[in-house]
């Protein structure tokens, strides 16, 4: 049966007395890459923050692969495969590339519950083989974050979630502060997602990257879904209307 | 410049080791070799553990991206309650580490108000600084108790070493500074704590339990400053209620010195240290070149700008040096 891999139904969320999203409904097939495109508080954000663990939904349900779950923290996401990506933000410029993509989840020589001693030597070798893995060549891990370009940071940030065999990579306004050389890149990146058997999720400002790298336009507004079709039946013109 | 950028982040306490040297030269010149003598060093490394434990507090809680200015009050309270136990005829080792005990709960309040009520730790602590004061006042109930005279105190106050150059309690000291750089360099904990001072956000994202952290790193630095406390009281034998006053800001002036940043993400404890050892050899070495002494707090005060100046120069210039390649 084809199954989606995410399904998203009813679900609603309340700030504060705003209501951000009204009863939001949405699927997501493994191994498509999807756009969700709207303006701003559209409710783009509360829900990938709801995929992403940050927040928990007031109403409605979320099931992966049809199995109803309860996504309470970004490590139970990151457990159910889902790692998110957010726009320059999502990595700490004064460590190290190899601890950075391993914050969180370092592999220990020796440790009590949850703490122990880092096997650097391992955490190295993984980290060069992660960020060949994306085609992406730096000097040595050991090397700072932030000495790399934005479009590299990127890079890393999905090194990250292909190394950990996430299964839905959501990307939140990637391509922001980026040079168009590095925008390219980085849309090459999800492009290449399904190859790697990778479902994603792209949110998205420029309507343009959306046609050029999802297979599915999704767009949002005023906390509902209100468009959603295959990229290949539709035209910016069309859903812009929708914006 | 790229280089020099590459310095600060790795080696953030590299200014502040240059002029440490710098400064011991020029003491050791002006006062006619008797500022590195072996009498002289005694007295410098007498009191760098008290004041360095709290110093590394600082700074572990600094790269967390927190702030504590109670650690001045802590440095009070706890050996207060120490000694009132002792006196009590609770064993002097139970007695320390209820101490300890209360110490730490200082710490957890902090993170717990703190971050419970999302209100800058800065307030919180100053708060902090002077309900713990006043408490460690009304325990002494006005006089400052004496410790018995028959209290072993050895084990912080025998010299050891070479010469009997340090104290025991510079022993524990350098045990507790190795043991929180090794933590803060291999381990994972290290590794969640300079990434949640770094990029709050991105590290929560990433399944780091920041408010976990952000807690350890409060009561971490309140348990330090309330054994840097008992063990001057030891060598004192007595718990004035007044000592560890005005140490929050040598401690986090010691920090800056030593390159930690304000914002978190940045520093290192052998930082904390190095800074710590710089305020006490310009303290020791203004008297010693027979400099008017009252020039110390001012010496104190133009290093800490210096060094967050030229922090910032650096940070902003490593950004500049980015928009351009």
């Amino acid at each position: 049966m084809d199954q989606p891999l995410i399904s998203v139904r009813e679900v609603h969320k309340w700030y504060a007395g705003v209501h951000a999203l009204k009863g939001a409904s949405l699927d997501v097939k493994a191994g498509e890459v999807v756009g969700l495109v709207g303006d701003n508080g559209a409710g783009k954000s509360t829900l990938i923050k709801i995929l992403s663990g940050v927040h928990r939904p007031d109403a409605g349900e979320i099931r992966i692969a049809g199995e109803p779950v309860d996504i309470a923290s970004p490590k139970v996401a990151m457990r159910f495969g889902i790692e998110t990506i957010y726009q320059d933000a999502s990595m700490v410029p004064m460590m190290s590339i190899a601890r950075n993509l391993f914050v969180g989840r370092e592999p220990l020589r020796f440790g009590v519950g949850d703490i122990g001693i880092i096997d650097h030597e391992r955490m190295r070798r993984e980290s060069t083989q992660a960020l060949a893995n994306v085609d992406l060549h730096l000097r040595s891990p050991d090397a700072l974050l932030g000495e790399l370009s934005g479009g590299q940071r990127q890079g890393v940030a999905i090194a990250r979630a292909m190394h950990f065999k996430s299964r839905v990579l959501i990307l939140d306004e990637p391509t922001n502060h980026l040079s168009v050389k590095e925008t390219a890149k980085v849309l090459g990146f999800v492009r290449g997602l399904p190859a790697q058997g990778v479902t994603g999720i792209l949110i998205s400002h420029n309507l343009h990257h959306v046609v050029e790298s999802c297979d599915r336009v999704v767009v949002m507004a005023r906390g509902e879904i209100v468009f959603d079709r295959p990229v290949n039946e539709t035209s910016i013109e069309e859903f812009q209307e929708y914006l | 410049m790229k280089n020099l950028f590459r310095i600060y982040l790795e080696k953030p306490e590299l200014a502040g080791i240059v002029l440490l040297v710098l400064l011991t030269t020029v003491f050791e010149l002006r006062s006619g070799g008797a500022f590195l003598s072996s009498d002289n060093l005694r007295g410098i490394l007498g009191l760098l553990p008290e004041v360095g434990l709290v110093s590394i507090g600082v700074t572990v809680l600094m790269i967390c991206g927190e702030f504590d200015l109670s650690v001045g009050s802590t440095f009070a309270l706890t050996p207060m309650a120490t000694s009132l136990l002792i006196i009590a005829g609770v064993p002097a080792v139970i007695a320390v580490l209820l101490g300890l005990a209360i110490a730490g709960a200082i710490g957890f309040l902090n993170g717990f108000i703190t971050l419970t009520f999302s209100i800058p730790s800065f307030i919180t602590t100053l708060g902090m600084l002077f309900i713990v004061r006043s408490l460690t006042i009304v325990l002494s109930g006005g006089f400052p108790p004496l410790l018995p005279d028959d209290l072993d105190t050895s084990v912080f106050t025998r010299f050891v070493g070479p010469g009997g150059l340090f104290r025991a309690s510079f022993v524990w000291f350098l045990v507790i500074a190795i043991a929180s750089a090794a933590m803060m360099a291999i381990f994972n904990l290290g590794n969640w704590i300079r990434a949640t001072g770094g990029n709050l956000e991105a590290t929560r994202a990433m399944g780091v339990p920041t408010i976990r952290v952000k807690i350890f790193c409060f009561v971490l630095c309140a348990m330090m400053a309330g054994f840097g406390g008992v063990m001057q009281v030891f060598r004192l034998h007595s718990p004035l209620p007044s000592i560890g006053d005005g140490l929050e800001l040598q401690a986090v002036a010691a920090a800056v010195i030593g390159g930690t940043a304000l914002t978190g993400g940045i520093g290192t404890v052998l930082g904390g240290v190095v800074g710590a050892l710089l305020i006490r050899v310009i303290d020791n070495g203004l008297v010693m070149s027979q400099v008017d002494a009252n020039w110390f707090k001012f010496a104190v005060g133009a290093l800490t700008i210096f060094a967050v100046v030229s922090n910032t120069w650096l940070r902003r210039t490593a950004r500049r040096m980015k928009v351009t390649n």
